[in-house]
Order: structure tokens, then C-alpha cells, then sequence
């Protein structure tokens, strides 16, 4: 069973992507997309190493749901700091010591600060022991880390554990 | 409903013009790269949703071909980014390692 269907998550995304893309429901394309579904993750199988399970939906959710809010947050308050003068801002570097270790962990929580305004992830350290930020207002490093730690990369360790 | 919908389309125009100023007035490399990330999130966002609204009061069914649009952008707005912000390391480093060189 596992050979065949290595990637029952990624076969319902890619089914729902295609529904969506077609925009329709109609029986032939769901069809055509339990198809690809099914045949997409068994021919991409090699580009999938680690195997991930996704525990605790609901604390996914949550954490799309602070994200969605903290975007939006942020979005106003780098508009405030761009209009603002370029002499106000503190752009820095940080090197942020990583605790989740699973590259799709890994992967997404440096999504997730490139997509936060105010923070993009620069650099992955080879070991996969620290990530390299950078803020384009930070006076406070230790406040940036706690916050993404307490924020984002806690509920992720939750949720992508590696089995 | 129309308010609504325009609305969301100023939103979403205001904070991509914000994200192009940032382009144009940010003193460097790295801090202009905050510029266009921030316009793709809630910029584009703000729009889509908005063009959603539209198509889906306008006409008959549902239109979420947006939602698709914001995914496929939410996960390759960051790999960009950090693709750049990568590449503009390695060039500074290799700039260094010339002028210890020259010296």
C-alpha cells in the first residue's frame, strides 16, 4: 500500500489544486485529478526523502491563523517604516539557532519568516543548526528570536514530526 | 457589496505602491529585498480576495482560482527571496576575499 500511495497528503493537494484550477467539480475532472493524484507522488517519490507525518491538524490551522494575523500586522508597520526616514531603521543580521530539525520543518518556518514582512531568511548553515536573518528593523535581536521561536517554530515542531 | 470590493482593491494597491517605494528608497540591498516581499503577501492578497468577491457575485458558482494564486505565490515569493538574499552573500564574500587578495 505504502509503495503505491507514498503520499496520501500530497495526492488530496494535488487533487484539490486541479479542481481548483479547472474551477468546475464535474465528475471527469475529479477523475482526471485522482489521477494525477495518484500518479505525481509516485513518480516525484525520489525528491521526497524524509518521510513526515503531519500530527495535530488543528494546531496547523492555528498557526495559519496567527500567521494570516501577524502578516497582516507587520504589513502596516514596515509601510510605516518604509514611508518613514531611512535613518530610523536597524537593519541587521541575525543568526537565529534552529531547534526543529526535519527539512520540511525546516523549509517552511524559513517560509514563513521570508513571508512575514519586516524578517527574510537568508541563509541555512550547513549543518541546518542556525538560520541567518535578516531585519530590516531589528534593535532588539533577542526579541525577534523569542518571537519567531515562541510564535512560529513551536506549533511547527509540533506538527511536522518525522516517523 | 461594491464598497466592500473596492475596499479591498485599494488595500491591496496601496501596499504593492508601498512595496515599490521600499524598492526605490531603501539604502541597500538586503532592506530592499523587504520591499517586494511584503508587497506579495498582503498587496496581492488584499487584490485576490478581492477578485474573488467580484467574479464570484458577478457570476454564477464560486470563483477560487484566486486561492490557488495566492498559494502558488505565498510559496515562491520566499524561495526567490531568500535565492537573492543568498546569492548577494556570496558576491559580498567573494568581494572580500579580492581585496585581501589585492592587498
Amino acid at each position: 500500500m505504502k509503495k503505491f500511495f507514498p503520499h496520501p497528503l500530497l495526492s488530496l493537494a494535488l487533487l484539490v489544486a486541479w479542481l481548483l484550477l479547472n474551477n468546475t467539480l464535474s465528475f471527469g475532472h475529479l477523475l482526471l485529478g485522482a489521477f494525477l493524484g495518484l500518479i505525481i507522488p509516485y513518480m516525484s517519490a525520489s525528491f521526497w526523502p524524509e518521510h513526515i507525518c503531519i500530527k495535530k491538524p488543528f494546531v496547523f490551522l492555528r498557526f495559519i491563523a496567527i500567521l494570516l494575523y501577524d502578516i497582516v500586522v507587520a504589513n502596516i508597520t514596515v509601510a510605516l517604516q518604509v514611508l518613514g526616514e531611512n535613518k530610523n531603521l536597524h537593519p541587521s543580521f541575525i543568526t537565529y539557532p534552529l531547534s526543529i530539525q526535519n527539512q520540511l520543518g525546516i523549509s517552511v518556518l524559513a517560509s514563513t519568516i521570508s513571508l512575514t514582512p519586516g524578517t527574510v531568511s537568508c541563509d541555512l548553515s550547513v549543518d541546518q543548526s542556525t538560520l541567518l536573518i535578516h531585519a530590516l528593523s531589528a534593535q532588539d535581536k533577542e526579541k525577534v528570536i523569542a518571537h519567531i521561536h515562541q510564535r512560529y517554530e513551536k506549533p511547527l515542531m509540533e506538527v511536522f514530526v518525522q516517523c | 457589496m461594491e464598497i466592500l470590493i473596492a475596499t479591498l482593491v485599494f488595500i491591496g494597491a496601496f501596499f504593492t505602491l508601498v512595496g515599490s517605494i521600499g524598492l526605490v528608497k531603501l539604502p541597500d540591498f538586503f532592506t530592499r529585498l523587504h520591499g517586494p516581499t511584503k508587497a506579495t503577501t498582503l498587496g496581492v492578497g488584499a487584490l485576490l480576495i478581492a477578485s474573488s468577491l467580484y467574479f464570484s457575485s458577478q457570476h454564477e458558482g464560486l470563483s477560487l482560482h484566486e486561492i490557488l494564486i495566492t498559494l502558488f505565490l505565498f510559496i515562491t515569493a520566499p524561495i526567490s527571496a531568500h535565492i537573492m538574499a543568498k546569492s548577494a552573500l556570496h558576491i559580498k564574500k567573494n568581494e572580500e576575499k579580492k581585496e585581501r587578495l589585492d592587498a
